[in-house]
């Protein structure tokens, strides 16, 4: 048996859509058997969410007020702790994992394997090098436990359903105070997740200003979706930074990607490759935005944009 | 001596289009420009304005490749990095094996201040500058976009899913930069040729007492399926009529 440890992303007592994810790629694993580890301030909703994932076998809930805000000093020896007897330990490929799982790795002695696309057999994977330009077959050393970051892009949620137990856990492990929390901004309002979202508008540079990359919201209400932004948007301060789509930013895969006044550098379309379909509004015909796109507009967004939302 | 360490790795130049060679064994690097991961360049920029702003002594640069990689070390001194060491090793070092090495010249040269680059863009790993605050049981500060040094703590603000964070940690620490830290400077000529008065010292990975061996083993590389080439639709009519068709609107 493959007993598999999920690391469990959260925020404001909620569980982060990635997790059932990642719980997704550890089914995969032949002969899998999945525990999900909640490190919170005290958790119970975010171990409940974790605990009716189908799949789940069994939640590990560590309730402790250091683990919130999420700090990866803090969180990794714990998780370190947790995991052994375990021959994989999962967790996104977001920020939040990013940052964690490579200092689990190095406590646990393993190596680690980023971004995880597909599991082949238990000893071989797939992940994605060079912006995506290859995909590397990755074969694991037997016998040795291994960490891995999920590219969540790569897989479907499993469904809520299932009624895991919880188990709380109390760890003797020393934490450090030399890392400490001050503040985070955010300010996404009741818009759906970007990175989770099933359609999603991102405007690019041609937008012109922060007050222009406001125009692109009107489709987004009409559609529900969540706003993106490229590289250059950010650069030139017309989004913030959490907004961008791309090799640096968010790797998403929603249904419907709509590029609004984005040419589509290499590394934005490293981040949308995976979309269902790809819509590009573009004033440049030879935008390589329009290389990938399944529909493809070429014109003016500033007259095309209020067009489409009317016939919306 | 307040010293800030700064890895820099050898990649492919950032606007080379990357191919895969057509048996699989890896990517096309014959005649393809090699350049300073461009994450670590900027890493190698915040530690020269942290020295200019007078909150470092030193600035030294470390690469941990091939011999070649002493151009990237050539041109960080060139960019401003005081001193240099290359630590000879096949390419293909595996991120545990390089934060392992890294830690030797950390407890070496006791920098108050590791800076890397959060992700080298040939692997893209996103695993070392963790893995080395790991072993050196130490602090650690990834995807910073902005740094502040007061006294014994570092202000990080990290680009994170959710917008910015703010933390606070105590030094020494390792610090990774994410695309907004900073613009790296252009090198100028006069540059270049005072850089080649800078120390440069090479040492052999086996002189660190650090175990190369691989533990994960790359079988192939494939090119990524690509995707089909859609329409040019007319106008917007047309675009919501087709998206109403395929269910997506």
């Amino acid at each position: 048996m493959n007993r598999v440890l999920v690391v469990a992303e959260h925020a404001d007592g909620r569980l982060n859509a990635a997790v059932a994810k990642c719980v997704a790629c550890a089914r995969t694993i032949p002969d899998s058997e999945i525990t999900v580890a909640v490190l919170a301030k005290d958790g119970g909703e975010v171990a409940a969410a974790a605990a009716a994932l189908e799949g789940v076998a069994r939640v590990l809930l560590v309730a402790n007020p250091s683990n919130e805000p999420a700090l990866a000093a803090v969180l990794a020896p714990q998780v370190a702790k947790l995991a052994e007897g375990h021959a994989f330990v999962l967790g996104p490929s977001t920020t939040f994992g990013k940052d964690l799982m490579p200092r689990v790795a190095a406590l646990l002695d393993a190596p680690q394997v980023s971004d995880v696309m597909a599991f082949e057999s238990a000893t071989r994977l797939r992940r994605p090098m060079y912006a995506a330009n290859a995909i590397a077959t990755v074969e694991l050393p037997a016998g040795r436990s291994v960490v891995a970051t999920v590219r969540v892009a790569s897989f479907q949620a499993v469904p809520a359903g299932g009624k895991a137990p919880v188990e709380p856990v109390t760890l003797d492990v020393e934490l450090p105070a030399s890392t400490r929390f001050v503040s985070v901004t955010a300010a996404r309002g009741d818009r759906p997740d970007l990175q989770t979202a099933a359609r999603v508008v991102s405007g690019g540079r041609a937008l012109g200003s922060a007050e222009n990359f406001k125009l692109i919201q009107g489709l987004a209400d009409k559609l529900g979706a969540a706003i993106g932004a490229s590289r250059a948007a950010v650069d030139a301060g017309y989004a913030p930074n959490e907004l961008q789509v791309g090799q640096t930013g968010k790797i998403i895969a929603p249904e419907l990607y709509v590029a609004v006044g984005i040419s589509g550098a290499i590394q934005h379309l490293t981040g949308i490759k995976d979309a269902r379909t790809i819509v590009a509004i573009n004033k440049d015909p030879e935008a390589p935005i329009f290389e990938v796109a399944d529909y493809g507009l070429v014109g003016d967004l500033f007259s095309l944009l209020p067009e489409i939302e009317k016939l919306l | 001596m307040r010293r800030i360490l700064v890895g820099i790795k050898r990649v492919i130049d950032f606007n080379v289009r990357v191919r895969v060679r057509p048996d699989g064994s890896g990517v096309v690097t014959e005649g393809v420009k090699m350049s300073a991961n461009p994450f670590d360049s900027i890493a190698l920029e915040e530690a020269i304005r942290l020295r200019e702003r007078g909150e470092a002594d030193e600035v030294l640069a470390v690469s941990i490749g091939p011999t070649e990689a002493q151009q990237q070390l050539r041109d960080a001194l060139a960019m401003g990095a005081d001193r240099a060491i290359l630590v000879k090793a096949d390419a293909g070092l595996e991120p545990p094996a390089v934060a392992r090495t890294l830690l030797k010249l950390v407890e070496r040269e006791s920098p108050r201040l590791v800076l890397l680059g959060k992700q080298a863009i040939d692997d893209d790993s996103n695993q070392t500058g963790q893995m080395l605050a790991a072993l050196w049981d130490r602090p650690q500060a990834t995807f910073a976009s902005k740094i502040e040094i007061q006294g014994e703590v570092a202000r990080v603000t990290r680009e994170v899913d959710a917008g910015l964070e703010t933390i606070e940690v105590d030094l020494p620490a390792v610090c990774t930069a994410d695309l907004r830290l900073n613009e790296p400077r252009y090198i100028k000529l006069p540059d270049i040729m005072k850089a080649k008065k800078k120390p440069l010292d090479v040492v052999e990975l086996a002189s660190l007492g650090v175990d190369p061996a691989p533990r994960l083993k790359v079988v192939k590389l494939e090119a990524p399926p690509q995707r089909q080439k859609g329409v040019i639709v007319r106008d917007a009519a047309e675009l919501v009529a087709a998206l109403k068709q395929k269910g997506l609107v």
